[in-house]
């Protein structure tokens, strides 16, 4: 089946074979990877521009290695140097990229919908590198693609989000991604961080830690958001480590092959104990190293890259 | 100025439950019962057939954005706009640039309302100085200045103590005081109705309950004080309940509704479209037929566009930072009469009723009647007519409608101020 899609903005846009054929061709890239010379030709002569207006280290990082090792060009431009600090809108900067030549944008910023409002105006592929609290479909993708070389098949599997979901755009991708694969989903933490109005996207919410963490195969933990949040959400750190962190004794309540994930940037003694972040049953950075992979299925099936060519070269 | 006769059209008067086949009669710019046969023979003479002829529409809550943004509207394109939709009274809010919180800019309203205005123009006034909210606007002189009303819309008096004190204060002078119900505390960086679909978009979201807490504080502050106090745009369920509550205990608290309430939901911002972006914002299904039985049963007293002009290059960016607001005043009938009278199946005349008598009365305006001797404002449509609106040809100087591109059934052919056509059905004379 080819790859049609020329945007990449949210995961649930997706449907469960575009998923896979993310996945398929992230784990050819993968592969290449492992050789001793990593560098591709497939985006050979093709400009990528980073334009990130959120400060982001993983994700960054990561899509430009992503564009190196396919032999692109990248730029990256930060909301600091960019001229929206001289009062330029985001469709003029926009423009102006495209008009510099750029042949695909990635972008990150603080405002939900930015990457679909950019999409509309240019005629280059636009990728969201997460917008606010709306998505952030590489690392939706790329958490899913670290499960599946972990468990398999994701049809049926607990997976247990936790933390701040209200503000996680981390966590409203995986959720569109986890039910599209069959996951059962369930989040928790606290009320005012996991309302219910989730449960329209077919997932549990759930405020009691033990029943939650019960059995789980997979508990993701999300940063608490403390720059998006007003005083309000919860008492304190301190109290929320006691309510919710993962600790010992909790992880123990989760199945005995469970995996410990994170999309950072973590916030050690907090959501979770030190000793667990760099445990066995911690795969915060397979993901960060997946993270490069999936990247560069987005940047070459963006760029017209077809899965089948992979796969054969 | 030769005597005005509107021959056959269906004539709807609330104000005399007339809903009949007719003729509407005007002799030196006033409404009369007939006409001599010399007088017909040189009248000007306008075709009613299948139209309606009822009073002048009448809109309480406008933005003209004159003095100070007068890019995105001013006194002459919104009047002109009003025109075109059908409107002969408009009543402008405050927040403009600088707010009209003293006489003087009452007065500079005034004077470009008699030099560039095709319909009657109302100012009204603010509540506080600057519309901070922290000290009361000089509400007496304003009041002498000519304003119809008090009002910080936009920014909701925050402070009890100071609403209550604007209430008493007000009560004195017999002038309405028309609030913008938001707990602002309660609504920082909200930009949408919070609820299932700012969790799926991501999107700061705006409770109904910092609505209805507001709601709650006037209806309790108009008990206490006995003064009139206008709830602009509801927006929510718990809201129309509220009001009902506080009129079934004889309070003296009135309301509006705008037609893009009774029309959207919060569903249409699944694209991030700004031309749905308002304050408040588009809520629920349910809290959309809410509004529409507090109309039915005269909970809610009638129809307001909120008409607030902006420029395409501010509404067309990142939804978070666009500004709030919708033009209005060319969509208002057919998008009430799509909404009440198709869909709801409200009578003609009770569309016209909300739409005319009953906000002329909340603040005891003339005008929204065809009585003999009133001056002669009289909207001339055809609620049938299928018609494709083009924001940018519009009259108003903005385009920010959600309406833009759509077909709309129910269009204006003649609006007449003191007897005098000022629209013509395609153009403003």
């Amino acid at each position: 089946m080819p790859w049609n899609r020329r945007h990449l903005l949210t995961v649930e846009d997706l449907s469960i074979a575009e998923i896979d054929q993310i996945h398929a061709t992230a784990a050819v890239f993968k592969k290449q990877l492992q050789h001793s010379v990593k560098k591709l030709p497939a985006l050979r002569g093709k400009t990528i521009v980073n334009f990130f207006l959120e400060p982001s280290t993983r994700t960054r990082m990561a899509f430009e290695m992503a564009a190196k090792r396919l032999s692109a060009d990248v730029v990256s431009l930060d909301a600091a140097s960019s001229s929206t600090q001289k009062g330029e809108t985001l469709r003029d900067t926009a423009q102006n990229i495209q008009a510099l030549n750029a042949d695909l944008i990635v972008i990150r910023h603080s405002a939900s919908g930015s990457p679909l409002y950019l999409s509309r105006i240019l005629n280059i592929p636009v990728i969201n590198a997460g917008d606010g609290s709306h998505e952030h479909p590489t690392q939706g993708l790329l958490d899913t693609f670290t499960m599946k070389e972990h468990l398999g098949s994701l049809a049926g599997r607990k997976v247990v989000i936790l933390g701040d979901i209200l503000f996680s755009r981390v966590a409203r991708s995986n959720i569109h991604a986890l039910t599209k694969m069959g996951a059962a989903v369930t989040l928790v933490g606290p009320s005012t961080l996991v309302p219910d109005w989730f449960t329209d996207f077919g997932v549990t919410v759930a405020h009691d830690l033990k029943t939650a963490l019960a059995d789980a195969e997979v508990v993701m933990l999300l940063r608490i958001q403390h720059e998006r949040q007003a005083a309000s959400h919860f008492p304190s750190l301190g109290e929320y480590t006691g309510m919710f962190g993962l600790n010992k004794t909790r992880a123990s309540w989760l199945n005995p092959k469970a995996i410990i994930m994170h999309p950072g940037p973590i916030n050690r003694g907090v959501e979770i104990d030190s000793d667990l972040a760099d445990g066995s049953r911690s795969v915060i950075l397979e993901q960060v190293s997946n993270g490069i992979a999936i990247r560069m299925a987005a940047l070459y099936l963006c760029s017209g890259g077809q899965p089948e060519l992979v796969e054969a070269g | 100025m030769p005597a005005l006769w509107i021959a056959n059209a269906r004539v709807i008067d609330p104000a005399a439950r007339r809903d009949a086949r007719g003729n509407v009669f005007v002799r030196d710019g006033r409404i009369v019962t007939s006409l001599s046969a010399a007088e017909k023979k040189q009248a000007q003479m306008i075709d009613g057939t299948g139209l309606v002829a009822c009073p002048g529409l009448v809109d309480i809550h406008v933005h003209f954005r004159e003095p100070g943004q007068t890019h995105k509207e001013t006194i002459a394109t919104g009047s002109r706009a009003a025109a075109a939709g059908g409107f002969t009274t408009v009543v402008c809010m405050p927040n403009t640039s600088p707010p009209a919180d003293n006489a003087g800019t009452i007065q500079f309203i005034k004077d470009a309302v008699l030099r560039d205005a095709v319909v009657r123009v109302l100012p009204t006034g603010c509540i506080t100085v600057g519309m901070k909210g922290q000290a009361l606007a000089p509400i007496g002189s304003l009041r002498q200045a000519g304003v119809v009303a008090i009002t910080d819309d936009g920014d909701c008096v925050q402070s009890n103590e100071l609403m209550r004190r604007a209430a008493e204060y007000a009560r004195m002078f017999g002038l309405p005081i028309m609030d913008h119900c938001q707990d602002q505390a309660m609504t920082k960086g909200a930009v949408m109705n919070e609820g299932i679909m700012s969790t799926r978009l991501g999107l700061s979201g705006w409770p109904n309950a910092a609505e209805d807490i507001i709601v709650s504080r006037n209806a309790i502050l108009s008990a206490y004080t006995g003064a009139h106090i206008h709830l602009q745009h509801i927006s929510s369920k718990l809201s129309v309940e509220l009001i009902r509550r506080a009129k079934a205990d004889g309070l003296r608290i009135t309301a509006e509704a705008t037609p893009h309430h009774i029309t959207f939901t919060d569903r249409e911002l699944a694209g991030y479209d700004t031309s749905f972006k308002m304050n408040p914002p588009l809520r629920t299904e349910e809290d959309r037929r809410a509004i529409v039985a507090g109309l039915r049963d005269g909970t809610i007293d009638c129809i307001c566009t909120d008409h607030a002009p902006h420029t395409d290059y501010e509404k067309d960016r990142e939804f978070d930072y666009a500004p709030n607001g919708i033009i209005g005043l060319e969509t208002s009938l057919p998008a009430t009469l799509e909404a009440l009278y198709r869909k709801g199946k409200f009578k003609l005349s009770h569309v016209v009723d909300l739409m005319t008598r009953r906000p002329a009365a909340i603040l005891g305006l003339q005008g929204g009647s065809l009585a003999e001797g009133v001056p002669a404002d009289i909207c001339l449509f055809d609620p049938d007519e299928s018609w494709r609106y083009d924001s940018r040809n519009g009259f108003s100087k903005s385009g920010n409608s959600p309406w833009h591109g759509k077909t709309l059934r129910g269009r204006v052919k003649a609006t007449l101020v003191g007897g005098r056509v000022v629209f013509d059905g395609a153009a403003i004379a």
